[in-house]
């Protein structure tokens, strides 16, 4: 099923594109640790692809070398049939990834609004001089992604916080306005690092809800790590499982839950 | 004046009415909604074309005449224009409450037979899909708001602009068929028919044509002088029929704007920036809006805090008597118009009612306080008794007859006696014309001379001819003594408290009262974190021994105040429970409309009412609970049941009745 482009249709009649991203033989080092060993695994168009695993599996280097936060010690990572060179998290964002961090990273005294407005950063290409003036170009560019910002507060239905500084939201709320920022770039792949922790279930059931119309909508390609093992079955078309940085399982939901390996990785096993 | 001439000639429907605005007043504003945080707005001659192009896709769909569109939705534009479409097309538009549960829906689209309907979003859509097998003549849904449908079967369903799409395309062959529907209809056809909430018992249908609801509206508009320059905020349920004379009958009548918010959450933002200049409101969101001005003025400066509280008292003092052009002395004025510019303008400014000219409130009884709170900073809010049998109106409070106790004076064509029981029977051009498909609750309401018989105990105070309501007739008891039990009346002096949210009175029958109490987790709340108590949980917070002696408290003063009433001194409060769980309409315990369903909660808490009685202090129960999603679960708690003192009275038979 994974050996050619053309992709596949899912359960609920989605159209699963071509390989978006390929780690071939990814190795990641920090001094004598070995975070991941030759990890292999694609990323197709449309899809929503899980990357599970204990804590310490190296979920979260995953995602940075996937992110282009990290150059991988060793391997390759290929996006849109080109090898990708080492790059700075800047130009991999202008190539169309956006991620959301574990730790939410927003700017804590701007308003929900100006936060969102960041993610079009990207997208500006007014100069400094003409921004200043608030002439030209420089206004309409600001015009043309204000309304594209508000799109996504529509989306995600932030309307009621946009002017309230990010600083007084609760931690459900300033998690969607990540994502919010996150989507505010346009990424043709949304890396999300757990999106739902520490999440109540009504909480997690509305960040479900929106990643899945995210896909839906846009039709945005999503890499999500997460621990809520119900949440990861029932959103992602494949998952990845990670142990002590190798990867222990690869494939739709269903399968994974049976492999072997994956339960004695989850429930522990008696080793000798 | 033009309108009543123009009334005169032909305008008997909602598209007449509509047609005239369009030619009239043609590019005035007739719609806003905020959208992407902007203010989107329609004329009314852009109103009309909307109109015709979703009923000419409504046709296009095969719509009937006499067929029953439902419509169910947060207050949207295009849901309104849904209504009046239905009607152009000779269908009978019923709007839903929209935060019913599925099984709710199905009765009403059951009821009804709704062909067609026409919802906001998915979560509405998924409600109706879900109970679709029980609804044998459901046949299309119509959904406005696109997002998440797009995987959905779509054999019979259909996106809004789609519809008007369709309409547009078709329109050579259906324009004149959309005209004879038009032309036929008259004062008697059915303007809108509209579920009332149902204290007891299933939800029954009232049936109002459009003579019910353009007369009413004129009516109401002349009283107040309503013009088309208004300004209104729709934000209470279109199911309401509250909500379906401010934003469809009078806005058609008069042709002022409707302005819809952007999403619930958002109300009070839009509020402030739209500045309605005619505001109805329920007693509930005046005492919300006030509670947080008090909480946000805890938090400011000293000397913001002493102006605030300085310039408040002496509005109090003078502002009622100045806004109902009472003398006032010439100093008192002068420190009043100060106050003005200090404190009552910008205040005025924040709650958003900063140019209402005129403003409702009715549905509930409104706390005297709270009233007088909101006519001393000199904002005309008046009060209304109305129900929906009646196209809202029985009778108004004219402009210099405010007060918090009485209801006012007969609205204009309405006629009103006092039965031999102390009920209210009205009679008025707003009398619904029947219960749909209940013929035996038409004829115990409405007897043959059209008199309809409210369920409300009240009489007209001598000196001034206003009417003032004691409570439901049917609550209206006796206790084991002789002594009256009017339960709504000590509920309210209970619940104009800020940290009360709710309070149920029990006693009918009894040798004395006890009560349930709800508190108001915002006030409490406030009040926990400022004194650094910390709670896990509502339960937690309720049953927490400060908080139970503060609600004692207030327990004890209604106490003092209804042993004042000689009529009604037996209804002090023996033993109250601060209950561990907030009343709900998902549990049934009260209506869509938030009015406590008695019965219900009297079987539901038997245990505690027994334990009440018996003279338990503490009680252990276990009470179901349903989740917004319909899911079931269970809460247990052990509950301190306390005693109050009571104002020692001398037993009295009832003088007056």
């Amino acid at each position: 099923m994974l050996d050619q482009a053309e992709g596949f249709v899912t359960a609920d009649g989605r159209k699963i594109g071509g390989v978006v991203m390929e780690m071939k033989n990814i190795t990641l080092r920090f001094g004598g640790v070995v975070a991941i060993k030759d990890i292999s695994f694609d990323i197709r168009e449309g899809e929503i692809r899980a990357i599970i695993g204990p804590n310490g599996a190296g979920k979260s280097s995953m995602l940075n070398v996937i992110s282009g936060f990290y150059t991988p010690s060793e391997g390759e990572v290929w996006f849109r049939g080109k090898k990708r060179p080492p790059m700075r998290p800047y130009e991999v964002a202008r190539q169309g990834i956006a991620r959301t961090f574990q730790n939410i990273a927003l700017f804590d005294g701007m308003s929900v609004l100006d936060n969102v407005m960041t993610g079009r950063l990207t997208q500006m290409k007014a100069g400094l001089f003409s921004q200043a003036l608030w002439k030209g170009r420089a206004e309409k560019e600001e015009i043309a992604n204000r309304e594209m910002v508000e799109r996504v507060i529509d989306f995600l239905e932030i309307q009621h916080i946009r002017k309230t500084p990010v600083s007084r939201l609760p931690y459900g709320l300033k998690k969607r306005v990540e994502l919010a920022r996150a989507l505010a770039a346009q990424p043709k792949l949304l890396l999300l690092d757990e999106p739902m922790a520490g999440m109540n279930v009504e909480e997690k059931e509305d960040m479900c809800r929106f990643i899945l119309d995210v896909n839906d909508e846009f039709g945005t390609t999503i890499a999500l790590i997460e621990h809520d093992m119900g949440v990861v079955m029932d959103l992602s078309d494949r998952v990845v499982v990670m142990d002590y940085g190798k990867k222990i399982g690869d494939g739709p939901p269903d399968e994974v839950r049976s492999n072997p390996d994956v339960i004695d990785a989850y429930l522990g096993v008696a080793h000798d | 004046m033009a309108q009543t001439q123009s009334g005169a000639a032909g305008l008997l429907s909602l598209p007449a009415l509509l047609h005239r605005n369009a030619t009239q007043y043609g590019s005035a504003p007739a719609y806003r909604e905020k959208e992407f945080g902007i203010w989107q707005s329609w004329t009314w001659a852009e109103t009309e074309k909307e109109i015709e192009a979703l009923a000419l896709g409504l046709l296009n769909l095969g719509v009937n005449e006499g067929d029953f569109v439902a419509i169910i939705g947060r207050n949207r534009p295009s849901l309104y224009w849904s209504m009046v479409a239905a009607q152009s097309v000779g269908a009978i538009p019923v709007p839903l409450y929209q935060d019913a549960v599925a099984e709710e829906m199905a009765y009403v689209l059951g009821h009804c037979g709704a062909r067609f309907v026409i919802v906001g979003d998915q979560e509405q859509a998924d409600k109706v899909i879900e109970v679709q097998d029980q609804l044998h003549q459901f046949e299309h849904l119509v959904y406005l708001d696109p997002r998440g449908m797009r995987k959905y079967e779509h054999s019979h369903l259909h996106q809004y602009s789609h519809v008007q799409d369709q309409g547009r395309a078709a329109h050579d062959e259906n324009i004149n068929e959309l005209e004879r529907r038009r032309a036929k209809l008259d004062y008697d056809s059915t303007c809108v028919m509209l579920y009332t909430s149902g204290t007891t018992g299933r939800p029954k249908g009232v049936v109002l044509s459009n003579r019910n609801v353009i007369e009413t509206s004129r009516n109401s508009a002349a009283f107040d002088n309503l013009t088309k320059g208004e300004d209104v905020l729709s934000y209470l349920p279109m199911a309401w029929v509250g909500d379906f004379i401010f934003s469809v009958g009078q806005a058609y009548w008069c042709g002022f704007c409707v302005n819809c918010p952007e999403s619930a959450d958002t109300m009070m933002t839009d509020l402030r920036e739209i500045g309605p200049t005619y505001f109805f409101a329920p007693p509930r969101v005046f005492e919300t809006q006030l509670t947080n001005v008090m909480i946000r003025m805890e938090d400011a400066g000293a000397l913001k805090r002493r102006m605030f509280h300085h310039y408040l008292a002496h509005a109090k003092k003078v502002g009622g008597r100045i806004l109902d052009g009472k003398p006032v002395g010439l100093w008192d004025r002068i420190k009043y118009a100060i106050g003005n510019a200090l404190v009552y303008g910008p205040l005025k400014d924040t709650l958003g009612l900063g140019r209402v000219r005129v403003g409702y409130t009715a549905g509930e009884a409104i706390g005297p306080e709270i009233f007088e709170f909101y006519r001393s900073l000199g904002i005309n809010l008046k009060q209304l008794y109305g129900q929906t049998e009646a196209t809202v109106f029985i009778t108004v409070q004219p402009d210099g007859q405010v007060r918090a106790d009485t209801v006012g004076v007969p609205a204009q064509d309405v006629e009103i006696k006092v039965g031999d029981t102390g009920e209210i029977f009205y009679r008025s051009p707003g009398t619904f014309v029947e219960y749909y498909k209940n013929p035996e609750s038409t004829a115990s309401t409405k007897d043959p001379e059209g008199w309809v018989a409210t369920g409300d105990a009240g009489f007209f105070e001598e000196e001034t001819g206003h009417l003032r309501i004691i409570d439901r007739a049917k609550d209206v008891g006796k206790l084991a003594n002789g002594a009256m039990f009017a339960p709504k009346y000590v509920e309210n002096k209970l619940k104009f408290y800020p940290d009360i949210l709710e309070a149920v009175l029990f006693g009918d029958g009894r040798d004395h009262c006890v009560a349930f109490i709800n508190i108001d987790l915002v006030a409490v709340g406030n009040w926990a974190e400022r004194n650094n108590i910390a709670y896990a949980s509502y339960q937690e917070l309720a049953g927490h021994p400060k908080v139970l002696s503060s609600i004692q408290s207030h327990v004890e003063a209604v106490n003092r105040s209804v042993a004042e009433d000689a009529m009604l001194s037996g209804c002090q409060i023996h033993r109250f429970v601060v209950l561990h769980k907030e009343l709900d309409a998902d549990d049934g315990e009260m209506t869509r409309t938030r009015k406590v369903r008695r019965r219900i909660v009297e079987e539901k808490y038997a245990d505690i009412i027994a334990a009440l009685y018996d003279g338990s202090e503490r009680i252990s129960t276990t009470t179901e609970v349903t989740y917004e999603d319909g899911r079931k679960g269970s809460i247990s708690a052990t509950l301190e049941l306390r005693d109050a003192a009571v104002v020692p009275v001398t037993p009295q038979r009832m003088a007056a009745e």
